[in-house]
């Protein structure tokens, strides 16, 4: 456990001491501060038509502006996630310093966890530039915050489970864009998956089901559903213990 | 300390140590003598628990690498070929992290952070970032990660390759400092590193064990044998170089005769002694008695070459190449 936080820390500096979490969290803060801005004045402007024309039309904060923005920062997730886990272990592997993890009094489990802890920190941090625009909604109405903080959930959910691919994938490689790249295509294929929902044929179905993207519709409406967290968590050992497995294959055949 | 036992790693398709068997006592500094891609960094790299050994054993303080590489771990620190540093890190931060990776307890880490940094002089570039450190400093910066936790047993690959000589004077009176309370296994391709720094020696040579030995035997072995270059030219007319040769092969206690330049009716040759022998005075009178000029006779050093050319009784000149690197 110590060791786990040890390392955890030390890759969380890395991301701060080098560009990639100032290019993350900007990136993410510039995109999401314009989808902001867009969905929240539309929502104003259908307020001021509902009231010219007199009709009590139900609004809702949480339904048309908050869940929309929280799916839609799943989706930014997708492409971010790459730039987060490429270096992970495809960097250590090139310059050589993945032999002082191996030979120090540590076990492969504490290194994959405490490394991906420290990758899913940093992307809570990328959550929070978020959640700066979603307070501001709070200034000024009255959204149900329980939704929200869901919502939340399933975005570091989902984030870990992508997180957890990108860290095997990186695991595979000495090269950072092989590794960026690769993990890119899965996430884009794993939200791809997600748009063959409306076949009711069973293989479209399950292909659906294994798509990231359809587990966190629940979460985006408030609904925590055990099957969701499970598939989410269950991907996460899966993403993890094949990466223990792969070091473990490597050290007897390089 | 350490006991090996007909270690063998292989490789998909080669093998890179093939049966290599030698032991280590206590607080003795032992160099790993070879040529590049004889094996040392793999047979280094399997005491560290990086590799596991396809065949044989290895123990480091009664711990096998294979069954408890947990406590192996604990009582080795490595310094690999390239040192593994972080550039973005501060050289305290990073000896902070890697003394609480090698489990220093966070009360202790302080103390002994400062205790590597004096002990490997590194105390000016303190709080610098590693990556805008000179080779000689991050070397240091290397050792004084390997020494963190105080192992039993310290592991160098090569740890003075790439220093200008003034940091390979200091790097060595640093490892020698060491000795007293670590056992050291030290790589290198540089006979002379072993001469200065080591006890004993184990030279291998493409996977397989030549020699071991301590350092005066060895060196008793090896300083027999001489080597001279030797420039002729004629009084008379134009060499031959092939008469030449044969007549210099004749001189007696000869090992042989290389050819390595000709030009301008001038001769020059490379010429070793069998072991124990001196042969400049025969091979001066040989040369005049056959009426040429001797323009110069000079002892070169015995190239790692060339050692390896004797110590593997003389095998074909491919079987030990030596690069510099």
């Amino acid at each position: 456990m110590k060791n786990i936080w040890i390392i955890c820390r030390k890759e969380l500096n890395s991301y701060f001491a080098s560009p990639i979490a100032y290019l993350v969290i900007t990136c993410f803060a510039v995109i999401w501060g314009y989808v902001f801005y867009m969905s929240t004045a539309e929502f104003v402007r259908y307020g001021f038509m509902a009231q010219m024309q007199g009709r009590n039309m139900p609004m809702n904060v949480n339904e048309s502006v908050i869940r929309p923005l929280l799916q839609f920062a799943a989706t930014v997730g997708l492409f971010l996630i790459p730039l987060i886990t490429m270096r992970l272990f495809a960097e250590e592997k090139k310059t050589g310093t993945i032999e002082l993890y191996m030979t120090s009094p540590v076990y492969d489990w504490e290194i994959i966890l405490g490394k991906w802890v420290g990758a899913l920190l940093l992307y809570v941090c990328v959550l929070v530039a978020s959640g700066i625009n979603i307070a501001i909604l709070f200034g000024f109405g009255k959204p149900d915050w329980k939704p929200v903080l869901i919502g939340y959930l399933g975005l570091i959910l989902q984030g870990g489970t992508l997180l957890a691919i990108g860290t095997f994938i990186s695991s595979t490689t000495k090269n950072q864009i092989v590794a960026g790249g690769a993990t890119f295509f899965v996430c884009l294929l794993l939200w791809l998956l997600s748009w063959t929902t409306y076949d009711p044929a069973w293989y479209w179905q399950a292909l659906a089901y294994l798509s990231i993207v359809t587990h966190f519709e629940g979460f985006a409406k408030g609904v925590i559903d055990s099957k969701d967290v499970i598939f989410y968590l269950s991907f996460i050992f899966l993403g993890l213990f094949a990466t223990s497995r792969f070091m473990e294959s490597q050290r007897w055949r390089a | 300390m350490i006991k090996v036992q007909g270690l063998t790693k292989r490789y998909a398709r080669t093998v890179a140590v093939d049966n290599i068997s030698f032991e280590v006592e206590k607080g003795q500094i032992v160099g790993f003598l070879g040529p590049n891609g004889a094996g040392k960094t793999t047979t280094m790299r399997v005491l560290t628990c990086f590799l596991p050994p396809t065949a044989g054993t290895a123990t480091v303080s009664g711990f096998d690498v294979l069954e408890n590489p947990h406590e192996v771990k604990k009582r080795i620190g490595y310094l690999p070929e390239t040192p593994p540093l972080y550039p973005e890190m501060e050289v305290s931060e990073y000896l902070t992290f890697v003394g609480r990776l090698k489990g220093i307890s966070s009360a202790d880490v302080g103390r002994r952070v400062g205790e590597v940094i004096e002990r490997c002089a590194v105390g000016d570039v303190r709080s610098k970032l590693i990556g805008k450190l000179s080779k000689g400093y991050r070397q240091r910066v290397g050792l004084a990660q390997a020494i963190i936790h105080n192992p039993d047993v310290l592991v160098l690959d090569e740890p003075t390759s790439g220093l200008d000589p003034k940091q390979i004077i200091e790097t060595r009176d640093l490892i020698r400092h060491l000795a007293g309370d670590h056992t050291i296994i030290l790589s290198t391709h540089i006979l002379s590193e072993v001469e200065h720094s080591c006890d004993r020696v184990v030279i291998i040579n493409r996977g397989k064990l030549v020699a071991t030995d301590s350092v005066a035997n060895l060196t008793n072995r090896l300083r027999g044998a001489e080597a001279v270059a030797l420039e002729v030219a004629s009084a008379n007319g134009p060499l031959d170089p092939a008469t030449v040769q044969q007549r210099l092969e004749q001189v007696a206690g000869v090992s042989r005769v290389l050819p390595r330049e000709a030009k301008d009716g001038r001769l020059v040759f490379e010429v070793e002694s069998l072991q124990g022998q001196h042969i400049r005075a025969e091979l001066a009178r040989a040369v005049v008695h056959a009426g040429w000029n001797l323009n110069e006779l000079r002892a070169v050093g015995l190239s790692l070459e060339e050692i390896f050319l004797q110590l593997t009784g003389g095998e074909k000149k491919d079987t030990a190449t030596p690069k510099e690197g």
